[in-house]
């Protein structure tokens, strides 16, 4: 018999801007799936606002953003932003679309932890997620252990 | 004051944020989790809970969102849990009802969370009990409760809901469809949806035939289930639907089928509860071992689940 597994990781894709060309969102959407993952697509034409709202509610671990209009460093900065206002700082932003290798690095800057360009393969996004989420996983686990033990040794004295 | 207990406070001081963290906590199980679900069903009440089920494509996405418009034009705060088929396979899910709710995304009175079956059969997910308590506590005055869509063994909603709508298209059958045991038999209001297709009335006509045929011999609750075309596209028959959820409900409290009601809902989740946590702590004790014995015919899979069963209680 398995063991309880660990419950699947939650992600939000998302289309903001006006662009309509959702095929690579939905291939996206696919692939996750099909890799264990539980995945929320929002649909086209969505504001930055409608998005937070959606990771907000449906309390994903990571936003998978589609933009192939050109306004991505625009809009995906400013949903990152929303992400921390809100207080949800600690989900994982990835990016894909037709983005130019050139805007990566400010992007990232701006609080997009990933961009994936055209090429890229659904495999190495698959990877990416899978690591990068358990890796986040294990260190907000550590903080909470550490954060009990100082409390514990509060306590104690 | 704890984590769960701060948790349980801002879900009651109606936070969506918190709403959200302490349905993942409830249908994660994670730890905690116990603490959370006992401190917010002691502290609220009962909310009037919708069900939607019906075969894929019904509409009934499209649907939940003109009753959320409907009820949020009277002022009420609506929450829904979508459920989508979780993959078998990756275990996996695409969860799209959201994507046909997009009308309410600004609006505050609002929440709606996706969940996914995680393997079970039925058209909900075995938390989903959990997940309405915290809807409750929250605040909510009507909660939606969509199901997966798997058409005719969708019974498992009758447990979860108080008033069940099941819906369905113009051109999915005859009244021979309709007389097949399971679905038909807990739908408390039946829906044509896409009356803006063809056949409509063909369709409303066929299902009210197929409910009266030996309708007589059912237990009298005093309710017989209408029918009513909808369509969810154009907004045709929404005010008519609210309208006669709202007379089911009154029939649930005026007959006291409420409080039955209610209570069916409860053993289904104590027992799905018991299910859970007894076959989790025996299979525990299933090994190599003793598959190995069943192979060889040694022993046989009733006696050995007995024996498992015994050594528990021993434990």
């Amino acid at each position: 018999m398995v063991e309880e597994a660990a419950s699947p990781y939650r992600i939000l894709i998302a289309k903001p801007g006006l662009d309509g060309h959702d095929r690579g969102a939905k291939v996206i959407v696919r692939a996750l799936r099909d890799a264990g993952f539980e995945v929320i697509y929002t649909g086209i034409r969505q504001t930055p606002e409608m998005i937070a709202r959606a990771a907000l509610q449906e309390d994903v671990d990571a936003v998978g953003l589609s933009l192939l209009s050109g306004a991505h460093m625009t809009l995906f900065p400013r949903i990152a932003a929303i992400l921390k206002e809100e207080g949800l700082g600690d989900i994982l932003i990835f990016g894909g679309g037709i983005i130019p290798d050139e805007d990566f690095p400010l992007l990232r800057k701006k609080g997009i932890d990933r961009v994936f360009g055209p090429g890229t393969s659904l495999r190495s996004i698959v990877d990416y997620l899978k690591e990068a989420l358990a890796s986040r996983k294990k260190a907000a686990d550590g903080n909470k252990k550490t954060r009990k033990a100082q409390e514990g040794a509060k306590a104690a004295k | 004051m704890n984590d769960v207990r701060q948790l349980a406070r801002r879900v009651e001081g109606g936070d969506l944020s918190a709403v959200a963290r302490a349905i993942s906590f409830v249908v994660d199980e994670r730890p905690g989790s116990e603490e959370l679900a006992s401190e917010l069903y002691r502290r609220s009440s009962s909310v009037h809970k919708v069900g939607l089920a019906g075969p894929p494509g019904s509409g009934k996405s499209t649907l939940t969102g003109r009753l959320i418009s409907y009820w949020r034009g009277q002022g009420l705060k609506v929450g829904v849990l979508a459920v989508d088929p979780s993959s078998p396979v990756s275990g996996g899910a695409f969860l799209g009802d959201r994507l046909r709710i997009q009308d309410h995304a600004g609006d505050p009175g609002v929440y709606i969370r996706s969940l996914a079956t995680r393997g079970r059969v039925g058209g909900l997910t075995p938390t989903i009990f959990g997940a309405i308590h915290v809807l409750e506590a929250a605040g909510f005055q009507k909660i939606i409760v969509e199901t997966v869509g798997i058409g005719q063994d969708e019974v498992e909603v009758a447990h979860a809901a108080d008033t069940v709508l099941y819906v369905v298209t113009p051109g999915l059958g005859d009244e021979i469809q309709a007389l097949k045991a399971g679905i038909m038999e807990i739908g408390d209001i039946f829906v044509v949806n896409k009356a803006d297709l063809q056949g409509k009335d063909k369709a409303v006509a066929d299902l009210r035939r197929a409910l009266a045929i030996g309708a007589e011999a059912s237990p009298a609750d005093g309710w017989a289930a209408p029918v009513l075309a909808t369509s969810a596209l154009t907004g045709e028959g929404i005010a008519a639907l609210g309208e006669m959820i709202e007379r089911h409900r009154d029939h649930l409290d005026s007959s006291g089928q409420r409080s039955r009601r209610l209570k069916d809902q409860l053993r289904a989740e104590v027992s799905l509860y018991l299910a859970r946590r007894i076959s989790r702590s025996v299979e525990k004790r299933l090994t190599e071992r003793h598959l190995s014995a069943l192979v060889e015919r040694k022993t046989d899979p009733v006696t050995l689940g007995q024996e498992l069963l015994e050594a528990r209680g021993a434990a």
